[in-house]
């Protein structure tokens, strides 16, 4: 028996990202590059852990190789613990057969025993692919002080786009009297941010019924939830008001990225006491050589400079030769872009070369139709030869031959 | 014994005294260097990187900055059940004779360290070296020749070290001759201090001092040998340098400014491992200029930087100026001011519009923490 834990995390990073198309062909959502150096599991992990959260499930089911990789023993999060720590959770075989995770909820429900051995009174049961930093230990204080069974983070979002989200309804108290999930007409504009708290022994009940129902699709926003409201169990709505972004499109991947370099954005990766740990490259610093000119960008371990870099994130051991031009991108690491190529408003993954002149992705302002632009991506370890050229909105997964 | 059969010895205050300034609050082993690494990181990568599994680490004084660096030695694998990393401190066992003033002292008092290994060899290393070096060469360089000692050499001008060991080889690199600290301007073949032999040799060689009453481990035991052993010299040819002073230390850093020298010594087949920080990438803010640097993660540039090394976390602020300059971790730069030739130490804030300003051959040098 493990010793007791009041709280526990289930991190659910089984999903795919189809929405980010070839990014994700080998890699689960959650291990998509972000920022200059980390993964996207980096900020719900170094939550938990900034939050006294030192026990993690973590639930992964789609290409989970380059996911468990990263993880290993949690030693970068701090979470390589005697008692407790991070357990990468995949579905396994049972007597009555093996099943994938059919759902959010199914996924927590066939791993009761793993929670049970820990004996939490709460556990948190968040998502791996959203960019946000938050304290959860304040929103269990909250759950605990309001009593509640579960307690749902919320995001007030702009009016025009809360038709894009699962809402509530709130009263004065902040409990939810209503949900709304992606309604044409908007009553409310609290967003759920998929965070979620919920006291164990109610969960517990909930997901075995849940289970027990032959017409349950087994997801905590269409099942779990709505069951649970409709039995009159105390929820109640958390208000986050600190940044937070779901990057589950390229575009909002692209934005979230770029967003690091908007000072206005309410998101600092420099605070000390609130650090985004990842694993390390091993990597010397980076170098900008006296021909290059670097501004309003991002630049990670071991990259070298020698061309021109403008609102752009590079990750590490990334190489701009002398002359190349990258603007308005992200570029993953060990990518080459080779002289005179231009690579603007573009996703480039890892280890991928831009060749000499080629060029990949337009500005908008160079678009006759506006509704032909978009930011192009270039897959992992594909070569875009000698002045080819990749249009904006392209997704490019085999190498593009020279021009 | 697993891993290569070689037992790693390094010493991390040797030479503490030829950079008196930055080794005012640690030893020679923790001085931090390009941006992100201590001058250990060098010696231990390299042993690891050969497949060596144990190291000790020989500590004098002023080591607390050195044991937090190293902790437990996760950083180079080197946290183990079996083997690993060991810090061996002055008064830590029976038989060890407190404070050391010279390597044989520093020796003995680790013998009971050094007798307890099963390792065939032994690597010494000094921390003053910055080398990328593959030790299996070293190790098939010293076998072939049936060496009974081996010692990494270079062809260059003579550091002003004490004791330092000048090499005379023969055509097939074997010493016959070695002058401690000889007084020659030109260039000359000396000791890069890792030394390669096999234990029980050095554990006879350290016995055989102490019961003579010698001290010098480069007179007595490597210059009384050269006749009596078969020392041969290793030549390196790549990025390798001794540091032996602070305006070496500097140009030492300096000469990194150019990728070819970088590269060959962060060769990515045999990468230099260091402490983890956890800093967010380096960000550059509108308006900012740089030119010619080496940036760490962590750093905050909207002003100028030129010619400079930037450790984790420097903040250069929007109108300050940098140049020629070396900053480490968390140094603090105000808009307004101008540094050239300058090295701050930790955790320095430069507030608005003051000017420091040294020369290539004599750096101002700005001590841990002060505030200008």
């Amino acid at each position: 028996m493990a010793r007791k834990m009041e709280c526990i995390a289930m991190l659910l990073a089984g999903g795919q990202g189809s929405r980010l198309g070839i990014l994700t062909k080998n890699i689960a959502k959650p291990a998509v590059p972000y920022g200059g150096k980390y993964r996207i599991i980096d900020f719900p992990l170094s939550n938990c852990v900034n939050s006294g959260i030192s026990t993690v499930g973590v639930l992964t089911q789609y290409q989970p190789l380059e996911l468990n990789d990263y993880i290993g023993n949690g030693q970068p999060w701090d979470l390589d613990r005697a008692n407790g720590g991070v357990h990468i959770l995949s579905p396994y075989q049972q007597i009555k057969g093996s099943e994938w995770y059919k759902g959010t909820a199914n996924a927590i429900y066939q791993n009761i025993t793993f929670i049970d051995r820990y004996n939490p009174e709460y556990v948190a049961i968040l998502s791996g692919d959203h960019i946000y930093k938050m304290d959860y230990s304040k929103m269990l204080a909250y759950h605990k002080e309001k009593d509640a069974a579960c307690t749902i983070a919320m995001l007030e979002v702009p009016w025009e786009e809360a038709s894009r989200f699962g809402l509530m309804l709130v009263d004065e108290d902040n409990k939810i009297t209503e949900f709304e999930e992606k309604p044409k007409n908007p009553r409310s504009n609290k967003a759920s941010m998929g965070v979620y708290i919920f006291t164990w022994s109610k969960l517990r009940q909930y997901l075995i019924d849940d289970e027990a129902n032959p017409n349950s699709s087994n997801d905590f926003g269409h099942d779990v939830i709505p069951a649970m409201h409709n039995a009159g169990e105390k929820m109640y709505a958390y208000l986050f008001d600190g940044y937070w972004k779901d990057v589950g499109t390229i575009d909002s991947l692209w934005e979230a990225n770029l967003d690091l370099l908007n000072p206005k954005v309410d998101l600092d990766l420099s605070d000390p006491t609130w650090k985004i740990y990842s694993k390390t490259p091993t990597a010397p610093p980076h170098y900008v050589a006296p021909t290059a000119t670097v501004q309003n960008s991002m630049i990670g371990e071991g990259s070298q400079v020698f061309g021109e870099l403008d609102f752009s994130i590079l990750f590490h051991n990334v190489t701009v030769e002398e002359g190349a031009v990258v603007r308005d991108s992200i570029v993953m690491p060990g990518t080459v872009i080779k002289a005179g190529a231009v690579v603007q408003y573009a996703i480039v993954a890892e280890n991928a070369v831009i060749a000499e002149n080629a060029v990949v992705g337009e500005r908008p302002e160079a678009m006759a139709n506006l509704d032909d632009w978009g930011v192009a991506v270039v897959g992992a370890g594909v070569t875009v030869h000698k002045g080819a050229r990749v249009a904006p909105k392209a997704m490019i997964d085999t190498d593009v031959e020279e021009a | 014994m697993t891993g290569n059969n070689i037992l790693g010895i390094i010493y991390s205050n040797k030479y503490d005294e030829c950079l008196s300034e930055i080794t005012g609050l640690r030893t020679m082993g923790s001085v931090p260097f390009v941006g992100r690494y201590r001058l250990i990181d060098f010696a231990l990568s390299n042993m690891v990187n050969s497949g060596i599994e144990k190291v000790g680490v020989i500590t004098k004084s002023n080591y607390q900055s050195l044991m937090d660096h190293l902790g437990t030695g996760k950083p180079w694998d080197l946290s183990r059940k079996t083997e690993g990393m060991f810090i061996l401190p002055p008064f830590s066992s029976a038989g060890n004779t407190g404070t050391y003033t010279n390597r044989v002292e520093m020796l003995r008092g680790v013998m009971g360290f050094i007798a307890r290994s099963n390792e065939e060899y032994v690597l010494l290393s000094d921390c003053n070296v910055v080398l990328n070096l593959d030790i299996d060469e070293l190790m098939a360089f010293h076998t072939e020749n049936n060496a009974d000692i081996s010692v990494v050499c270079k062809h260059g001008v003579l550091p002003k070290l004490d004791n330092i060991m000048q090499l005379d080889l023969n055509g097939e690199n074997r010493v016959e001759r070695i002058a401690l600290a000889p007084n020659t301007t030109g260039e000359v073949d000396y000791s890069l201090n890792m030394i390669l032999m096999k234990r029980s040799l050095l554990q006879r060689l350290v016995n055989e001092s102490v019961s003579l009453n010698q001290e010098s481990f480069e007179r007595d035991i490597m210059q009384g040998n050269t006749q009596k052993l078969r020392i041969f010299g290793f030549p390196v040819t790549g990025f390798a340098r001794t540091i032996d002073s602070l305006v070496d230390y500097f140009k030492v850093s300096m000469e990194l400014l150019d990728p070819a020298n970088c590269a060959e010594l962060f060769n990515p087949d045999r990468p230099i491992y260091t402490k983890v920080r956890d800093d967010m990438p380096a960000i550059y803010g509108l308006g900012s200029t740089v030119k010619n640097s080496l940036i760490a993660s962590g750093c905050i540039i909207d002003g100028e930087v030129e010619n400079s090394i930037l450790f984790r976390g420097v903040r250069v602020e929007k109108g300050a100026v940098v140049k020629n300059s070396i900053l480490m971790q968390g140094s603090f730069v105000a808009a307004g001011s101008t540094l050239n030739y300058t090295i701050a130490d930790k955790s320095v804030a430069i507030t608005p519009n003051k000017t420091l300003s040294g020369a290539e051959n004599y750096p101002v040098f700005v001590g841990k923490g002060i505030v200008i």
